[in-house]
């Protein structure tokens, strides 16, 4: 069984933040009957055990918990770099998307390069991370025609959303580049790099560096930087 | 050890699937039936939640090469050890060298093996469950292939016994599953919404262990088919603009962007997972206290069947 707690119908830092911050109490408090959470944009699904608490009371105290939730009580997050490889090569749309933007591709990735990045949450596909912060200079609508293959570690932008792919899928972001880390690999015991919560800030590389760093990866020999 | 001589098109290790993990994108996996695999393991003397098999639409051909014992449960197909018919929802004790065959279904989709001892297969995240998506679980993260060879944990043979018929249940009928309205069954029309509640829809060949696909009346939308992205619960059903609905099951998307009319109760969703492409399914809209009692009545019910305790749902 599972409920749905939406804490507003827009896509916000505040919003978000309510949600990330609702789903820490849940399970800093060990609300019982809860099974398991999933964040999203501004909402919060929770699964349940109708076998340990009923819908009305898990409705009453979810509903106290939203009362509380705010930034304040969520713990400090974590900071992670990861290291890009903005070339053409890897990021088929950079010079477009720099033409588009009036802007020249330097440029365009010192600005990326340069925010800082808020998971508001993983999913879709596993460990893929919905992120904002993306600076109003280098915003763009979606990709008219969505591509059919994105390759994992592709670093795209869309609107006022920033996303790395996980996995190789279909997607529509603009894609600037590349990042060697993985941010899903089924063998490792913690297959998911990013959680919700985290700060992500990307560092250009070289592609000379994108291989060295590859090649580690591929020998599970490397890890990002995880302040 | 079993050694697999054809796998059939489509066969996972599955188990009672993995929790905690929808927050980072990884759905639970698991058995589309649990009700199925449950009993087969307890067929065989297993806990509730010992890795076995789910194969589809065509069962796997295998040799095993220690003595142990096997039921088959779920769908409908014929079953041979070595060339002589056995019996479904039964234990059936194997010799080294025994060859089983599971045919196709002739109802029914989904068909469970349970091995005395279980699968022994490294658990990932916490579950032998495969999600073939993700390549995480079961064996390597991929279905069977022919000549694999799948271990199972040393156990005593279990005492034989068999499911009483009224038990089994019949998955030639066209079903009646029930839903909770919601959560944005304000974002269709009264219109759609009757069309939901008043139609037969066809399952689509398309359908997977991801989502079922259904063809069926028109539910028009009032106001658009796309929504901020959010959680998807295991039996919501997703009603893009095409109008026709997708009923999402345990390897789903953690999130998605489109409409959702109502959610399938977890009591139905092993019955809707056992309709064929082809065959027919009717939506009854329940309330939320009925629904839980439903669902109490369901693991009562499961309780109660092959010397069985009531299992952590998953």
């Amino acid at each position: 069984m599972a409920l749905c707690v939406e804490l507003g119908d827009e896509i916000s830092l505040e919003v978000n933040t309510r949600v990330r911050a609702l789903e820490f109490l849940i399970q800093d408090k060990g609300v019982a009957g809860v099974v398991e959470t999933v964040p999203s944009f501004r909402s919060l699904l929770v699964y349940y055990d109708p076998g340990q608490t009923g819908y009305d009371t898990l409705c009453a105290t979810l509903g106290a918990l939203a009362e509380q939730s705010s930034d304040a009580v969520l713990p400090p997050a974590r900071r992670v770099e990861l290291p890009c490889c903005y070339d053409p090569e890897l990021g088929p749309d950079l010079l477009a998307a720099a033409e588009r933007l009036a802007l020249a591709p330097e440029e365009l990735v010192r600005l990326h390069a340069g925010a800082e990045y808020l998971v508001y949450f993983v999913g879709f596909t596993p460990g893929l991370p919905y992120m904002a912060g993306v600076p109003e200079r280098i915003r763009l609508p979606r990709l008219e025609t969505p591509r059919v293959k994105v390759p994992a570690g592709s670093v795209g932008l869309g609107g006022a959303q920033f996303c790395i792919y996980s996995v190789e899928s279909p997607g529509g972001y603009w894609l600037l580049g590349r990042t060697p880390a993985r941010l899903y690999d089924p063998q490792a015991a913690e297959p998911t790099l990013l959680r919700p919560g985290d700060r992500v800030r990307m560092r250009p590389i070289d592609r000379v560096e994108y291989d060295a760093i590859a090649a580690r990866v591929e020998a599970r020999a490397w890890q990002p930087a995880i302040a | 050890m079993i050694r697999v001589a054809d796998p059939g098109p489509q066969t996972t290790v599955q188990d009672l699937g993995r929790v905690g993990q929808l927050r980072y994108g990884i759905p639970p996996s698991g058995p589309i039936d649990v009700r199925a695999l449950v009993i087969a393991n307890r067929l065989v003397g297993n806990a509730d939640g010992a890795a076995g098999l789910e194969c589809t639409l065509v069962g796997p051909r295998f040799t095993v090469e220690a003595a142990c014992a096997i039921a088959v449960a779920g769908a409908e197909a014929p079953i041979t050890i070595n060339g002589n018919a056995a019996e479904p929802w039964a234990t059936l004790a194997l010799s080294p060298g025994d060859t089983v065959r599971i045919a196709a279904a002739r109802a029914g989709v989904r068909i469970y093996v349970a091995f005395s001892g279980g699968l022994d297969v490294p658990p990932a995240l916490g579950s032998r469950a495969t999600y073939l998506r993700g390549r995480l679980g079961g064996l390597e993260g991929r279905s069977l292939k022919r000549d694999d060879v799948l271990r199972l944990f040393p156990a005593a043979l279990p005492r034989p016994r068999r499911l009483a018929p009224p038990e089994i249940p019949p998955l030639d009928v066209e079903p009646e599953i029930r839903v909770v309205l919601g959560p944005q069954a304000d974002r269709f029309t009264a219109e759609g919404i009757a069309a939901f509640l008043g139609g037969t829809y066809e399952m689509l060949p398309q359908s997977d262990r991801m989502g079922a696909r259904l063809a069926g009346p028109r539910i028009a939308h009032a106001r658009g088919h796309d929504i901020i992205s959010d959680g998807i619960a295991l039996g919501s059903i997703q009603v893009p603009g095409d109008g026709q609905p997708i009923v999402l099951l345990v390897d789903r998307q953690s999130t998605g962007g489109y409409t959702k009319i109502a959610t399938v109760g977890s009591f139905d969703i092993g019955r809707i997972g056992q309709v064929k492409p082809g065959q027919r399914v009717r939506f009854r809209a329940v309330e939320v206290t009925e629904a839980h009692r439903l669902h109490r009545a369901w693991e009562l019910s499961l309780a109660g069947i092959a010397g069985g305790r009531v299992a952590a749902a998953a």
